[in-house]
């Protein structure tokens, strides 16, 4: 058939029915278009059929022939596409930039009719592409200043401070960013897991033949060639590459098909000779009784970690007491881009590229499990199309590697949404007593806190979790007397991992919640009742610890202050007139460790400047849309004195950088931010040395010229910078005592909402957010990180519950849309923290922390109701009401 | 992927090939078909084997009026219906269409597919069974038409015979002075199903209903109609008859990952409620 795309007319080869994303990507090499779901519920492959949106994967190529298709692949050569692509830049729209294509081009259906369009048109248009990290604000921004930057796109620059565009930008507006299913190399086996239906079962594998003579091969447990487990700890490898006979979750992968694309398409699974035997499932109540079935043979307990923190200062006197008990299920990460890559065997040596959050932590995994050294594992990571804690873990990296490793041939996997959805980690499910005491003048007396974590199959991120929650569990607040356990429970679910707070936000819900009862019961202002017990500079928290600097909460308290007094007013005066519709004005704070907890994590960052004047940035920090590289580039600039485009990058491959530890913790840009600084430092001293310049020596770097103080100066061999930081941290005793963090990062927010009284729903109106980050490197993207991790903390609040075998996709599986994500005011607050580079501290989770709890604080002052559940989907909020 | 996939250009040729094969699934949009085969590819489970494309059959597209009835073609999509110069009792149909998917979903979902599919949950069910819509099913043997309601039997099950295609939706004319309306409550704003929808059409006269359907959707096996609720509001003003829950009876909604049924029920009275003192509004008219 012909298909006419972008203008020419195209001879494919394809099936009728081929989706006309597969075709697009497979056929025409044309891979800006993505592939997020196959169901037409994310919009990533989004494309204009005769100037229509489409997704192109509910398109078949026979329904296309004849009619003009417009990929993401024209817009450069477009004026007015170009335009787009310059605003989306300028504004920060793209961050992870694997909706962007899509973006990009349901906003192109919209400006070609009205190139001025209103908020509310720009809204409808994008509804239907799915974003997990914009929080869509900036996306909108920039569909709607798109006219603005016709022929001139100005070209920003700047270290420290500025708003820099993302030095990774151009590719990811141009749809030329390489995702993990973006490339193969040729000849490449397709790799398909086969994964247990069944959440807890025993299996027994039959002859495989008939699949041989299909030219498939079923690899199995006995296929891997060195150690079949994986897991986050060195100690504690209990998931299996393959399953041996028992599977304890939906999703836990018993075998993998090899062969060509098409022939292990073409296999039902109810062929395979698999004999299950299913067995009970064992959730967070069942594993703890006596006589349950033991999950894993070294806890015999089925209780993974426990992490406890016990404290008693001098109080004053308890006056009010709240407690309660409250509950969140599993959270879906629900990146746009399911997992993808291919692994290669060159000798005697393995390579493997995936998307990625870990690829030092990659390695080592791949390494163990085909029994090679680490230095044979080179892990080149993809763009990550969104990770969120996610991508922390490994997924296809075992299996392809195992199989590139026993063939000798490359190999390549792409998961469809419903196997990443049933086999990927989830924020752990909790349950949470808590009970909180103070004075009769609203002085915090006492927290305690009992929260059990349903951490699933396998311990993947389980014992952070645990870990993490008790030290944070009494928020960001002057507690005398603490008492915390948090326990990670293994159970038939899902393994629940790593997902932006690691256990903090569902703690947070119950803290904010028994501190907006208190302030109540000691009719005090809610706000006014935390910026009483708000920690500050000299402070001592729960585990010991003297926050000795960069400690703003109270200043994001008196910043928020005339938005509550106003927002708060203007609910007064709305619920003045009697209706259905009650308005709310709910306010929570937040803190959060920056960093591995009591745990070393060190990052280390070189920087050098050879002869011909190249100067290389190798930074191995992953970016997987936070932007760190950019970030990274700015700090290394201002330290150096050069401009960031002055710098060649060379980013995140084992073989050619330095291990900058992993994408998580919101560490990159305060240790891997402080590495960089010290690398630039070092090499503008040896720079300096050339000369024997003074400290304050003006540098530039012009057509491969070197100039101090304006004077030309030869580089006779290539100058080294290296950096290596490691927060200082003093690890927990016993008694959960010690110093786990550096440094905190500190917010509150505000949420402003109806609630329809009469049906349970929630409609936001404004989100106030006040985030202390030390320095804002980079104002647009610590804005954007901000809007995304608010937009996760409503779907947090409001509509996300995964529920295994129920809800495996985006339809059922319920992620914010820009419809509902309502206007959100930023306010930066800078208390610097001397080990921070420039005094910058982290945001990546700080941002959606307080989120939830905000809104719930919301729905409970417009209402009266208090949901100890989430997500307040519109029954359970008309249920609190009762 | 499907291993057959026929294309006709006509209908006669269609049901020609329908005939020979009844288990053809007949696809258009394919915003339903795709996502099955999606979820079902998933887990390895088995793809519907042979398809027959209807989306270059003249026969199935347009809109168009005669003197008894508005004829929508079966490929209408929601975008067409939503842009469609139609009158005001069409209102509750345009309304659902915008607030289908996103606008990707509009612009390839068709009508037919919707009725087809029969989700308990196919937001087009509510408006046409306001508007007394009908089918139209061609085979071999002979066109037949049948009610809306007689042609959906339950979840995912419909009167449709394995040799016979939906044409066409069948709206009767109506003239007077028309409101209608269309009320959706999902957990988000866009691409999301409904927890529960309502659809109503009323037709003043004096100041006086004097007819009035309605219609809700998602809280029963198919969307039902609300007979005694439209007696009683049968010659009464606009506010002057309750609308009770007893009226709303017959309807059977299940609990599910989307609401209980319990809370089905009260919110379908809210919706059934507000929609009616919306459509009492002069401003109604204009909308």
């Amino acid at each position: 058939m012909i298909l006419t795309v972008n203008g020419a007319d195209t001879r494919c080869d394809v099936a009728p029915g081929a989706r006309l994303s597969a075709v697009l990507r497979d056929t025409l090499c044309l891979t800006g278009t993505k592939v997020g779901c196959d169901a037409g519920d994310c919009g990533a492959c989004t494309v204009l059929l005769d100037g229509a949106q489409v997704c192109a994967c509910l398109v078949p190529a026979a329904q296309a022939e004849g009619h003009a298709i417009r990929t993401v692949e024209s817009l450069a050569a477009d004026p007015l596409g170009a335009a787009l692509q310059a605003a989306f830049l300028h504004h920060g729209a793209a961050q992870c930039g694997i909706c962007t294509p899509g973006m990009l081009m349901a906003a192109m259906a919209l400006l070609a009719r009205d190139t001025t369009p209103s908020e509310a048109a720009a809204r409808a248009a994008i509804g239907g592409v799915l974003c997990r990290c914009t929080g869509y604000t900036k996306i909108v921004d920039a569909i709607r200043d798109a006219h603005r930057f016709h022929n001139a796109p100005p070209s920003e620059e700047g270290g420290v401070g500025a708003r820099l565009p993302r030095l990774d930008g151009v590719a990811k507006i141009a749809g030329l960013d390489r995702f993990g299913a973006d490339e193969a190399p040729p000849g490449a086996l397709w790799l398909r897991p086969v994964r247990s239906p069944h959440a807890h079962a025993r299996f027994e594998l039959g002859d495989t033949a008939a699949l041989a003579a299909r030219g498939i091969r079923l690899l199995t447990a006995r296929d891997v060639p060195g150690a079949n487990s994986f897991g986050i700890y060195p100690d504690i490898k209990d998931q299996p590459v393959f399953c041996d006979g028992y599977v304890r979750y939906r999703g836990d992968c018993i075998g993998a098909l090899l062969g060509p694309r098409a022939a292990v398409e073409a296999v039902r699974f109810a062929e395979l000779p698999i004999a299950w035997t299913p067995l009970p499932p064992v959730d967070m109540a069942a594993a703890r009784l006596p006589g349950a079935p033991v999950l894993h043979l070294f806890r015999p307990d089925n209780v993974l970690s426990t992490g406890r923190l016990a404290c008693a200062r001098d109080a004053p006197e308890e006056a009010h007491v709240a407690e309660g008990l409250f509950e969140t299920g599993f959270v879906e990460h629900a990146y746009i881009e399911p997992e993808a890559g291919h692994a290669e065997r060159i000798g005697d040596t393995i390579s493997v590229f995936a998307c990625t959050q870990a690829p030092y932590m990659d390695r080592e995994e791949v390494a163990r499990v085909l029994g090679i050294a680490q230095d044979e594992v080179r892990i080149i990571p993809s763009a990550c199309g969104g990770g969120f804690g996610g991508k922390l873990d490994v997924s296809i990296q075992p299996m392809i590697a195992v199989a590139a490793w026993i063939t000798g041939k490359p190999v390549r996997a792409v998961w469809t949404r419903g196997e990443s959805m049933a086999s990927s980690t989830k924020r752990h499910p909790a349950r949470i007593r808590a009970r909180a005491a103070c004075a009769a003048d609203g002085r915090l007396v006492r927290f305690e806190f009992e929260g059990d974590f349903d951490t699933g199959a396998y311990a993947s991120w389980g014992p952070t979790v645990a870990g993490r929650v008790p030290v944070h569990a009494c928020g960001p607040y002057r507690v005398p007397h603490v008492s915390a356990v948090a326990r990670a429970i293994y159970t038939t679910n899902p393994p629940s991992g790593a997902f932006r707070g690691f256990g903090v936000p569902q703690a947070a819900i119950a803290q904010e919640a028994l501190y907006d009862a208190l302030a109540d019961r000691c009719g005090m202002d809610r706000l006014e009742f935390r910026a009483l017990n708000a920690l500050r500079a000299g402070d001592t928290t729960a585990t010991g610890q003297t926050i000795a600097h960069s400690a703003g909460l109270p200043a994001c308290l008196d910043a928020l202050r005339p938005h509550w007094a106003a927002l708060r007013a203007e609910a007064a005066a709305f619920n003045a007139t009697p209706g259905p519709i009650r308005r709310g004005t709910g306010i929570a704070c937040m803190w959060y460790g920056i960093g591995n907890t009591g745990m070393s994590n060190p990052s280390t960052m070189r920087i050098t400047l050879a002869p011909d004047g190249t100067l290389t940035f190798f930074n191995g920090a992953v970016d997987i849309g936070q932007g760190s590289t950019t970030v990274l580039t700015q700090i290394a600039a201002e330290a150096l004195g050069l401009p960031p485009a002055a710098f060649t990058l060379v980013l995140g491959d084992t073989t050619l950088t330095a291990d900058a530890g992993k994408t998580s913790a919101s560490r990159q840009t305060f240790v891997s931010g402080r590495a960089a600084q010290d690398a630039a430092i070092a090499l503008r001293a040896a720079i300096l040395r050339l000369t024997n310049a003074g400290e304050g020596a003006r540098l530039s770097l012009e057509d491969g010229v070197l100039r101090i103080d304006g004077a030309p100066v030869p580089i006779p061999e290539t100058l080294e910078g290296v950096g290596r930081f490691d927060p200082p941290t003093v690890p927990l005793d016993a008694e959960g005592q010690g110093i786990p963090y550096a440094t905190y990062g500190f917010a509150a927010q505000i949420a402003s909402l109806d609630v329809d009284t009469q049906l349970g729903t929630v409609t936001l109106r404004r989100i106030v957010a006040a985030h202390d980050v030390g320095r804002a490197v980079n104002p647009t993207l610590v804005e954007g990180q901000i809007h995304g991790g608010i937009a996760q903390g409503i779907g947090l609040a409001l509509m996300e519950e995964y529920l295994p075998g129920r809800t495996e996709n985006l339809h059922d599986y319920l992620i914010p849309t820009a419809g509902d994500v309502p206007p959100i005011d930023i306010i930066l607050i800078e208390e610097p923290e001397p080990l921070g580079p420039f005094g910058a501290k982290g945001i990546g989770e700080p941002a959606l922390v307080p989120t939830a709890p905000a809104i719930l604080s919301a729905i409970h002052d417009a209402t009266g109701a208090r949901l100890h559940r989430v997500p307040a989907l519109p029954h359970r909020v008309l249920e609190a009401m009762r | 992927m499907s291993t057959i996939w026929l294309q006709p250009k006509t209908l006669p040729e269609a049901l020609a090939m329908l005939a020979a094969d009844p288990a053809l699934t007949p696809f258009a949009g394919g915003t339903d078909l795709y996502p099955a085969q999606a979820a079902r590819f998933a887990w390895g489970e088995a793809l519907p084997e042979a398809i027959l494309d209807l989306g270059a059959l003249p026969e199935f597209w347009g809109i168009a009026a005669d003197a008894t009835q508005w004829r929508i073609g079966a490929g209408a999509t929601w975008a067409q219906l939503r842009d469609a110069a139609l009158p005001a009792e069409f209102d509750v149909l345009r309304a659902a269409s915008c607030q289908v998917g996103g606008a990707q979903i509009q612009n390839r979902g068709t009508i037919g597919g919707n009725l087809c599919n029969a989700s308990p949950a196919a937001d087009g069910v509510p408006p046409l069974l306001a508007l007394d819509a009908a089918v139209e099913l061609a085979s071999l043997r002979g066109t037949r038409t049948l009610p809306l309601g007689k042609f959906l039997l339950g979840n995912r099950q419909t009167e449709r015979a394995p040799d016979e295609l939906l044409t066409a939706v069948l709206v009767p004319h109506r003239a007077g002075d028309l409101r209608s309306g269309f009320e959706k409550l999902g957990a988000r704003h866009y691409l999301v199903i409904s927890i529960v929808m309502v659809a109503a059409m009323v037709r003043m006269e004096a100041g006086r209903i004097a007819e009035a359907a309605i219609a809700v959707g998602a809280c029963s096996a198919v969307a039902q109609r609300l007979p005694a609720l439209e007696a009683a509001l049968r010659g009464s003003r606009p506010g002057e008859v309750a609308v009770t829950p007893g009226q709303l009876d017959h309807l059977a909604p299940i609990d599910d990952a989307r609401a209980t049924g319990a809370y089905r029920r009260e919110a379908a009275l809210v919706l059934v409620r507000r929609l009616l003192a919306r459509l009492a509004l002069p401003e109604a008219l204009v909308a």
